[in-house]
């Protein structure tokens, strides 16, 4: 007899970990960087954690000559090397177990169909109840072909009461027409709420920690609009180059790879009103809102900014210039710096614009938000006491050392009325971040709970490239992007730029 | 680091900001403030314990180190920020007849309006809830598998004077394994008609294991002795056979569930420090060990 809710668990009970239910995840791309890198040492430290159902298994799947215990050398490797716990011999082993090896091309109907009776074997050998995650860790060109052969052979279509789920990685097309395409395919074979397309660089714990500071708070809210708030600017920059991305980044440039998906999604965030609940429907309601009534501006020459780092030095190393970069055209039109001005057409942010900037080579690595607010309507102090004094503001630092930073004025120790900006930081503490779980452990976790994403689905995906389309034309009739030194904060474009509403770009 | 000696509460919050303005922060983000109560043979394993433990949130650390009653009051104090470590800590060092007063010295270094937690890690007081300390706190965590009397019993003591707030790090000690059990149940989800536990003689964790499983099962749960370490095996018996796991070298354990084979899980025993940090990640009462309490004592009555 079988019993309807298992009497060991209870809500209240928040020692239990939320381990996933009987399930295996099969790993298309194996040999790949993201594979080695991110998603095995992930898996590794779920297991480590004890968040792993006892049985998962993992199947590869790859175009290499390999039995089952050559696939667990390469993970072993891989998690030798990039785990972020430590190794522990009876992890391994209950991990080890599960490992499966297919080798195959993606048009290989043998190989899918050997595919089909390793998975049907694990159910059998290791009770993963038919519940299965497919992980795409491969170039997007190759997703079409992968998900029609899974479909083909029966495997994408879960009988009754198991799960079956497909992982993707941004990027999510280079503009409306492919994303549209991508998202058909996808579409076609999985449910779309099956459908988990992962942003690492916008974890959960962000998009919680946003929504947390802003929703359980009283204080921020009541100011949190365009009677107090002058301007918010958004800001991603790395310090690093493109390194060995040539082959991806030539082509694709800042915009596409980091506006259209990041910094549009942590906008969203910000900007949104208040979801009915913290649903996954109800906050991409809310998120898709905010999309839908972004607005370009008119003079996009006047309004947008883009550049190429050039050679120079970056904090004190001597880096090559974008097109002295091994595997891209001398002749480059890509943008490593992309800036553009948004506005919001609501009666919250009528006003308020929001600038968005990302590049790489810039002075150093962060990502944050930057609420500015307006000036005190009136100051009872003459003009000289508040010469130090700029505009409050409040950051939202997202990395590196997640946390918080509010810039206010206040007094100078002294005889004279003498005000200038002081800061008051909140971080989530520096040692909290060492222990706490890579991106990919929270998002392969939430993929096998099936926790709906609070990741975009296509209509965001889409609607960020309607706002996106029109800047991109214009660049492409524009010629060449504005050289500005590496380890700079940017091309003086975008300074002139912000400059033209009469604002300054932060120095984050 | 700075050392006081033959001083007071006031001298000691003073040496706080001090240090933190000597390392060029004063301001903190400390969330809570841990006492712990401890003696000097075990002073230095039980703050590095506690130390620890609090990287997953940055605490003022009190250790309070009980000397000899005898003779007059004296009251030395060791204050440090940690270095690579977001806290702080003081450890006080009390001697003579302030030794039975120690909340006096506790009570004006707790950090204002965030929680508090006393933490005993040997032997714990009869009453946790009435201790002089303990009542400043908002979560009492003792350990009755460091009993250093009455051990067989030491958590019947505890689990008798249960009040809320209170937790024992015997019963921290189970969660891997009775997360396992869930899971095996998710996984199998058959009617339980009985369970046994199998551990060592004296095992505090065995006993409450005991407790939960017969609460949330409702069904007899026998209890027998093995060498150990700590639970060696837990059965759940259902009429389409038992479903099993078993560990016999506190690392590796079998999970066994009829009809197949058995899979090989991770279940390691875990040190203070970890058991520590899971305890202080939530700091309301824990109902369901409350309610394996309350079961646990109306177990022994019978």
């Amino acid at each position: 007899m079988t019993i309807r809710s298992n009497p060991l668990r209870d809500p209240r009970d928040r020692r239990l970990p939320r381990i996933a239910g009987p399930c295996g995840m099969v790993l298309f791309g194996v040999t790949g960087d993201l594979s080695r890198k991110k998603v095995m040492p992930a898996i590794y430290d779920l297991a480590n954690r004890g968040l792993l159902p006892p049985g998962f298994s993992l199947v590869g799947y790859a175009r290499r000559d390999w039995a089952d215990e050559d696939f667990a050398q390469i993970v072993h490797d891989a998690v030798r090397q990039h785990a972020r716990t430590e190794f522990r011999e009876e992890v391994w082993k209950q991990l080890a177990d599960g490992f499966r090896f297919v080798p195959g091309d993606f048009d290989d109907d043998v190989a899918f169909n050997e595919l089909r009776r390793t998975i049907d074997q694990l159910d059998e050998e290791r009770g993963t109840g038919g519940n299965l995650a497919f992980y795409f860790a491969i170039p997007p060109a190759f997703f079409g072909q992968v998900a029609g052969q899974l479909s083909e052979h029966g495997l994408t279509k879960p009988s009754d009461d198991s799960w079956r789920r497909v992982v993707v990685e941004k990027p999510f097309g280079h503009d409306l027409a492919s994303a549209r395409e991508l998202n058909g395919i996808l579409d076609g074979v999985f449910e779309p709420r099956s459908i988990f397309r992962i942003d690492h660089y916008l974890g959960k714990e962000t998009v919680q920690n946003i929504l947390a500071m802003r929703f359980a708070n009283n204080l921020f809210e009541p100011i949190w609009n365009s009677n107090y708030v002058d301007h918010v600017q958004i800001t991603m920059a790395e310090d690093i180059g493109i390194g060995g991305r040539a082959g991806y980044y030539d082509g694709i440039g800042a915009a596409r790879d980091v506006i259209q998906n990041h910094l549009m999604q942590l906008m969203a965030l910000v900007a949104m009103e208040e979801p009915i609940s913290f649903a996954a429907d109800q906050l991409r309601q809310e998120k898709l809102k905010v999309l839908k009534s972004v607005r370009l501006p008119e003079r996009l020459d006047q309004h947008t900014a883009r550049g190429q780092y050039a050679a120079g030095w970056a904090g004190g190393e001597k880096v090559p210039g974008f097109l002295q970069e091994d595997g891209i055209s001398r002749s480059s039109h890509t943008e490593t710096f992309a800036a553009v001005r948004l506005d919001i057409d609501t009666r919250r942010w009528a006003g308020v614009p929001f600038y968005l900037r990302t590049g790489k080579r810039l002075g150093r690595r962060v990502t944050e938000v930057a609420v500015v607010f307006k000036r005190a309507p009136h100051q009872p102090f003459g003009e000289s006491s508040t010469e130090d004094l700029t505009q409050n503001a409040l950051v939202i630092r997202v990395q590196p050392d997640e946390g918080m930073t509010i810039r206010f004025g206040a007094k100078v120790p002294g005889t004279a009325m003498e005000i200038r900006d002081v800061n008051m930081d909140f971080a989530y503490g520096s040692s909290f971040n060492e222990s706490s779980p890579e991106a990919y452990e929270r998002l392969i976790l939430d993929v096998l709970l099936g926790d709906p994403p609070l990741f975009p689905q296509h209509e965001e995906v889409e609607e960020s490239w309607r706002i996106l389309d029109p800047v991109l034309a214009h660049w492409d009739k524009k010629g060449r992007p504005e050289q500005y030194p590496s380890g700079t904060w940017g091309p003086s474009g975008a300074d002139k730029m912000i400059a033209r509403d009469g604002r300054v770009w932060r120095r984050p | 680091m700075i050392e006081l000696t033959e001083t007071d509460a006031g001298a000691i919050a003073t040496a706080f900001v001090r240090e933190r303005k000597r390392a060029g922060s004063p301001a903190m983000g400390m969330v809570m403030t841990l006492v712990v109560v401890t003696d000097e043979d075990h002073a230095h394993e039980s703050m590095a314990a506690a130390q620890t433990a609090t990287l997953e949130h940055p605490a003022r650390v009190l250790g309070v180190v009980r000397g000899d009653r005898r003779g007059h009051g004296i009251i030395n104090a060791q204050v440090d920020i940690g270095e690579g470590w977001s806290g702080e800590s003081a450890v006080i060092r009390l001697k003579g007849e302030v030794v039975p007063h120690a909340e006096s010295v506790v009570l004006p270094l707790l950090l204002p309006d965030s929680p508090v937690v006393v933490w005993w890690p040997q032997g714990p007081p009869p009453d946790p809830a009435k201790d002089p300390i303990g009542a400043l706190a908002q979560r009492r965590i003792t350990d009755a598998a460091a009993a250093t009397r009455a051990r067989t019993t030491a958590i019947l003591e505890q689990c008798r004077s249960y009040s809320r707030g209170n937790t024992d790090l015997a019963w921290t000690r189970v969660t891997p394994w009775r997360a396992l059990l869930a899971a095996a149940l998710d996984q199998f989800p058959v009617k339980v008609t009985g369970a046994s536990v199998t551990g060592e003689k004296v095992s505090p964790s065995a006993d409450l294991l005991v407790a939960w499983l017969n609460d949330r099962l409702k069904v007899d749960v026998s209890r027998s002795a093995s060498g150990g370490p700590g639970i060696t095996e837990v059965v759940l018996d259902s009429a389409e056979g038992p479903i099993r796991i078993s560990r016999s070298d506190g690392k590796l354990a079998t999970l066994e569930v009829p009809g197949r084979p058995p899979r090989r899980v991770a279940l390691k025993r875990r040190a203070v420090p970890e058991l520590m940090a899971e305890e202080l990640r939530r700091l309301d009462e824990d109902d369901i060990y409350a309610a394996a309490a309350r079961r646990l004592v109306r177990m022994r009555k019978k």
